[in-house]
């Protein structure tokens, strides 16, 4: 599903409201022209680039995010990783990577004992409906992960950058 | 002008974890957008973001264009003693903010 | 001037017609209520809502020396907390020197112009939103006030337009937000589309917005042309949606999908 296109007249009103308009604007542009989603080899590789040749396993980490958002443009979201944050035994670095968005990675963040607790948040964009992974990386070399398929609505009435 | 929200402690005991708060207002401009006259608009993001804990690094993020505009980030720390956590965001174009939060441990 | 009265005449022969799609008044909602638990969690925390950055900005300019005069808007009005509580929720409000309606953003520039000697701020520019923002915060959690009759033909005319077709869609206003709120529109809950929240940041935009953008936004989606910023047809609108809300809690900065 991709934002439709919109019938753009160049006029020069438009190119004057441009400049005014480039500064206050959306994640999504008015005439959908961007690269395509990343392809699964693309994430792919951003997972590769993050655990090399080790397994990917499944727990530990939870993955929050609302499973039906209202935009898009900005989705609300908290990794937590079960793990005591000791100095043996603790997340060393913290991966999100989204399955369809022009770009795979959505952060990486590097914790230590000193967090106390591994836990983020933050605030990011999504494209369309897809998957989104959070990988942690443990202290001991391992790799553990969530995953959770997130619905993009659209609104309904689609408005001009103007 | 850049123009942060910080919510942290300003006390804490000895030893607990406490949750810091931020948002900076920053465009993050993608890089994938195109204007109505077909031209591609410029990548302008945060790329990192890190704190310090009187003068030790205690977390530090990658940003990508996929953080949203006015990029929230929450994390959490162990309150080790009283002093300054300084907050350092750095992105495209040469951009560069800080802040800093006191904390009074006890 | 003009065209404000001939809606006026026509707001008698319209005033006949229609009006029986208003909403109860006990049955009032902000669209606050339709938004997940993490959007309402946005809007609440003052360090979580992005809205608050513009607050912080009308802060430093609401301080700093402006124009010729070289007075600062705290010179005349004190901080803000103190000097504009309760204002953003009583306007637009009329002026009798001009003797007609004037909207909050209005209301900035003629002190700019009039007090600070300084020119006017742009309509939707960083710097007019900011003290817009600043002003709106101090009404948050008190009742929108509409009781001034000298308001009346303003008010009517903004109901002539709220209930009046357009655009390519020939929709009305008063269609989607008074006969089918609560109802789905494509995937988003239909408000009952109440100012209680502005300006705010609207996730969609990833910015704060005022009003007229977010009505300019509706007109553009019902395929009419949208009026400009400022414009009478504005002015009378948002003075009309503040009567239809009179007696709701403002809660500037909102935040909005």
């Amino acid at each position: 599903m991709s934002k439709g296109e919109q019938d753009k007249k160049a006029t020069r009103r438009d190119v004057l409201k441009i400049a005014g308009a480039l500064a206050v604007g959306c994640a999504t542009p008015s005439v959908t022209v961007s690269p395509a989603a990343a392809t699964p080899a693309e994430m792919q590789a951003a997972v590769a680039k993050v655990i090399g040749d080790a397994t990917l396993n499944v727990g530990k980490v939870k993955l929050d995010i609302p499973p039906l958002v209202e935009n898009g443009n900005t989705v609300p979201c908290a990794v937590t990783v079960d793990s005591p944050m000791s100095a043996t035994d603790h997340v060393k670095a913290i991966h999100v990577i989204a399955e369809k968005n022009p770009q795979p990675n959505v952060i990486s963040v590097q914790l230590g004992p000193r967090a106390g607790r591994a836990s983020v948040s933050t605030r990011m964009r999504l494209r369309d409906t897809q998957n989104v992974l959070a990988i942690a990386e443990m202290s001991d070399g391992s790799f553990w992960s969530d995953r959770v398929n997130v619905i993009i609505t659209l609104g309904a009435c689609l408005e001009d950058l103007i | 002008m850049a123009r942060v929200l910080i919510n942290a402690p300003a006390k804490a005991r000895r030893g607990s974890v406490i949750e810091i708060k931020t948002l900076i207002s920053h465009v993050m401009e993608t890089g994938f957008r195109v204007t109505n006259m077909g031209q591609s608009v410029a990548r302008d993001i945060i790329t990192v973001f890190t704190a310090t804990y009187n003068g030790e690094e205690i977390f530090r993020a990658q940003l990508f264009p996929a953080i949203a505009a006015n990029p929230f980030i929450t994390f959490h720390t162990v309150a080790t003693e009283s002093g300054v956590i300084e907050l350092k965001w750095t992105g495209d174009n040469g951009y560069s903010a800080t802040e800093q939060v006191r904390i009074t441990v006890e | 001037m003009l065209r404000l009265a001939a809606l006026t005449a026509a707001a008698f022969v319209a005033a006949a017609l229609a009006g029986s799609g208003e909403i109860p008044l006990s049955e009032r909602r902000s669209s606050y209520a339709h938004m997940s638990p993490e959007t309402k969690a946005m809007q609440d925390g003052d360090t979580d809502n992005p809205g608050m950055l513009w607050v912080l900005d009308g802060e430093v300019l609401w301080r700093a020396k402006a124009g010729k005069a070289a007075v600062a808007c705290a010179g005349c009005h004190s901080d803000a907390d103190k000097g504009m509580k309760g204002v953003a929720a009583r306007y637009p409000a009329y002026d009798p020197k001009r003797r007609t309606a004037v909207d909050l953003a209005g209301r900035i520039n003629i002190c700019r112009v009039e007090r600070q000697q300084a020119p006017e701020l742009a309509r939707e520019s960083k710097e007019l939103l900011a003290l817009a923002t600043l002003i709106a915060r101090q009404s948050r959690g008190l009742p929108i006030k509409s009781d001034d009759e000298r308001l009346k033909p303003f008010i009517d005319a903004g109901r002539t337009i709220f209930n009046g077709r357009q655009g390519q869609l020939d929709l009305a206003c008063a269609q989607c937000h008074d006969d089918n709120w609560g109802q789905k529109l494509a995937g988003i809950t239909l408000p009952q589309g109440h100012p209680t929240g502005y300006p705010l940041y609207r996730l969609e935009w990833q910015t704060l917005g005022s009003l007229q953008r977010r009505l300019r936004n509706c007109m553009i989606g019902m395929r009419a042309e949208p009026h400009a910023y400022g414009s009478p047809e504005f002015i009378a609108l948002e003075t009309f949606l503040m009567w239809r809300a009179r007696g709701m809690a403002m809660e500037s900065p909102a935040v909005r999908p």
